[in-house]
């Protein structure tokens, strides 16, 4: 499934505002300021909403959440084979 | 308090209109409603609008000296006026009203352009020299009050607010790129510059010669910094008195008036202070104003009472609702002359306005302490930041930020995802623009609104080279305090506290106001305080709060500091100021600006109608990409946007030639 794009659309919609060109794969969020300290609210809100999963309190860290390609490992492994619907 | 202007002209031709002076200064009535005066002559006009305060009837300005070869325009006024005077009397200087303007323009004749380091207060001069042709104009210490200027086509022209400067036509009115772009990362334009090309502003502690083939800028006095052989290694309980015995005589000199002085009392530590010494020590009968809100994140109101009722002073609440802050937008930008990226300086507006109407011409305030004790946040972020730098790996330092900003890490399942945001950039904890680099690049993240043609324009990399360079000398040895406080001071302070939250919200309503925490021997005597008793531990202003106790109440020194903002959103997206917001930011205006992209300003409003963001960044985005839209508006497309009313003036020194 290539469900990162979805969260690839979410950043740069939302954090972007629709420039996305220069987003790359490993960018963290934090150091290159794409989302800022009030803005993880609305990350973790879609993931839990889009992918309709629970994130436990010690997932919530940069190592899950900083960049797409962080994201793209830890629901690969959070959702564990199951199907998006 | 007044309006000054006036034109230079370095071929002197003797054609300076009596009308354009008029209207130059007439557009600044708001400064000074009471009475007007002109001079003129075949180099210079310069005119005056004036709130009267000191010698109401005598006081009309342009003041000369005793043969009338120097005239004074002057905006602000000299506390020590009267200490000044007796020595000029001794001299054998002749006065003939009982105003500071004189005060200063025989001092000047006495000692030239040093006479500046002998005035304590908040000033913007001008002072003609008719025999060597030559004008000098000079800025208070710290910049409470304003002066632009424009030199342009063989003319220079001052004045109070550019507003003045843009109605002659000698002066191209477009917006500096540039400066936009500083408002956009710095939260203003930095020291000289506004947001319009080719208008700057003289810089504080500065003054300007100027004569036909000459044009030259000095800096008089810098913020003082102290090495550590040089400071006082005394004990708390002395810097405390000795506090107390310089702010207490700071107030009593800015309580020099011939009209009756007002307080303005948040509820917060530093207006407390300054309105309970009022109270204790001159004037038991003191009134005060105050700013309420209508949400409790933003309203200080507990307090407030409290200090009201501790005083027992007669107190005007102004409530700031939503409706009328987002309402007000305009107005105050007219005023401002530069974007904002936040809805603070409304509620100091509307304030002004109420005391305004209650009579009352000064108000002291509490302004300024921050930056002199060591109040602010990122203050106590840059000593944890600079701490935690020196391990990094450290799990314990890193979680002393979240005690900084109780109110970012309120969601407990968010902040160790929080955290590591404050964690960015801790391998520069040497250099020089640490404390405040964080801030600039969160902030930053809103130029990506700009449009194709703006972001082209800019650079940035280039203004931290040359704001390093502008750096004092020894600014590396400095210890983490005394370089935030710096660049605070240097970069914040006059470009927007005292500006958009102090003198140009005060002004719009011919209201004075007077900072007692930035008399520039409490600053200086602050300088040679070690940093360890500004902050101590994490406590923020520890000498100012316990040169207080005992004589505050418990829960106001013991109160954590609440920084003073408006709300943004709620302001600016409610139904009574949609209509202007979506107005002045749909796609016809803003292809009509060429300042920001479209299709992303219209992603950012979408999100936070539906979302009710709560990112800092989204809001400062709201703030700073609508108040362009209407500085650009009212400064460039449509300006004046109303008609000036001619006034005639109480004063007329017309000695051009052809008149002579």
């Amino acid at each position: 499934m290539d469900y990162i794009n979805d969260v690839r659309n979410f950043v740069v919609e939302n954090f972007l505002f629709g420039e996305g060109e220069k987003l790359k794969h490993d960018n963290s969020f934090l150091e290159n300021g794409i989302v800022d300290s009030t803005g993880i609210l609305e990350l973790v809100s879609f993931l839990e909403e889009n992918y309709r999963i629970s994130i436990a309190d010690d997932e919530l860290i940069p190592e899950n959440l900083d960049s797409l390609k962080n994201i793209d490992s830890f629901l690969k492994r959070k959702l564990n084979g199951t199907t998006i619907q | 308090m007044c309006g000054i202007t006036g034109i230079f002209h370095f071929d002197g031709d003797g054609n300076i209109s009596l009308e354009l002076l008029q209207k130059m200064t007439n557009i600044l009535n708001h400064r000074g409603p009471d009475e007007s005066g002109i001079y003129l002559d075949d180099l210079i006009g310069m005119g005056h609008a004036r709130l009267s305060i000191v010698d109401l009837a005598g006081g009309t300005q342009p003041i000369h000296n005793e043969d009338e070869t120097l005239w004074i325009i002057y905006n602000g006024e000299v506390f020590n006026y009267p200490e000044l005077k007796e020595y000029l009397l001794e001299k054998g200087h002749k006065f003939y009203t009982t105003t500071d303007t004189e005060v200063i323009l025989h001092l000047f004749e006495e000692q030239g352009f040093s006479c500046l380091e002998q005035l304590n207060g908040q000033f913007a001069i001008a002072i003609w020299d008719s025999a060597k042709q030559e004008l000098f104009l000079a800025r208070d210490r710290v910049g409470i009050r304003p002066l632009f200027y424009a030199k342009n086509n063989g003319s220079l022209l001052f004045a109070s607010e550019i507003k003045s400067i843009f109605i002659s036509d000698k002066v191209k009115r477009q917006l500096n790129y540039e400066a936009l772009n500083h408002i956009f990362h710095f939260w203003t334009t930095l020291p000289g510059e506004t947001v319009f090309q080719d208008v700057y502003e003289l810089p504080p502690g500065h003054y300007l010669k100027i004569s036909r083939n000459h044009f030259a800028i000095t800096q008089y006095w810098d913020i003082p910094f102290y090495p550590t052989e040089e400071k006082l290694d005394w004990p708390a309980e002395r810097i405390c008195e000795q506090i107390h015995e310089l702010l207490t005589d700071a107030i009593r000199m800015r309580l020099r008036a011939d009209v009756p002085v007002g307080c303005y009392l948040s509820g917060g530590l530093d207006s407390s202070g300054v309105t309970t010494l009022v109270v204790n020590k001159f004037n038991s009968n003191a009134r005060t104003f105050g700013i309420r809100f209508e949400e409790d994140g933003f309203d200080e109101g507990e307090h407030q009472k409290l200090m009201v009722s501790f005083l027992k002073t007669s107190h005007t609440e102004l409530l700031a609702t939503n409706e009328r802050i987002g309402s007000s937008l305009a107005d105050v930008l007219w005023h401002c002359e530069k974007p904002l990226l936040r809805t603070a300086p409304i509620p100091l507006f509307l304030l002004s306005e109420i005391v305004n109407k209650n009579n009352f011409k000064v108000v002291l305030t509490g302004e300024g302490a921050d930056e002199v004790f060591g109040g602010y946040n990122i203050f106590r972020e840059a000593k944890v930041r600079n701490f935690w730098a020196k391990q990094p790996d450290s799990k314990s330092r890193g979680l002393l930020v979240r005690r900084l900003y109780p109110y970012i890490f309120k969601n407990p399942r968010l902040r160790a995802m929080q955290q590591n945001f404050f964690a960015t950039g801790l391998d520069q904890a040497d250099d020089s623009l640490f404390s405040h680099d964080l801030r600039w690049q969160n902030t930053s993240k809103i130029r990506i609104f700009f449009s194709n043609e703006v972001q082209s324009a800019i650079t940035i990399q280039a203004d931290y080279e040359k704001m390093k360079q502008s750096l004092p000398a020894t600014f590396s040895s400095w210890d983490y305090l005394e370089k935030a406080q710096y660049l605070e001071m240097t970069i914040f302070l006059s470009n927007y506290l005292l500006s958009s939250q102090g003198d140009r919200v005060a002004m719009a309503h011919s209201l004075e106001i007077r900072l007692p925490y930035l008399d520039y021997r409490l600053i200086d005597f602050m300088a040679r305080i070690p940093s360890q008793w500004k902050i101590r531990g994490l406590k923020e202003k520890y000498i100012l709060k316990k040169t207080f106790k005992g004589i505050l109440p418990e829960q106001i020194t013991n109160r954590q500091k609440h920084p003073y903002r408006a709300p943004i959103g709620k302001s600016l997206l409610n139904n009574k100021s949609i209509h202007v917001t979506q107005d002045m930011l749909s796609n016809q205006s803003l292809k009509k600006s060429g300042l920001f992209d479209a299709a992303k300003v219209n992603k950012l409003i979408q999100k936070l109608k539906t979302h009710d963001s709560q990112s800092e960044i989204d809001n400062m985005a709201l703030v700073g990409i609508l108040s362009t839209q209407i500085v650009h508006e009212q400064f460039i497309e449509n300006f004046p946007s109303k008609p000036i009313a001619l006034i005639t003036p109480n004063l007329v020194i017309d000695r051009r030639l052809k008149n002579v």
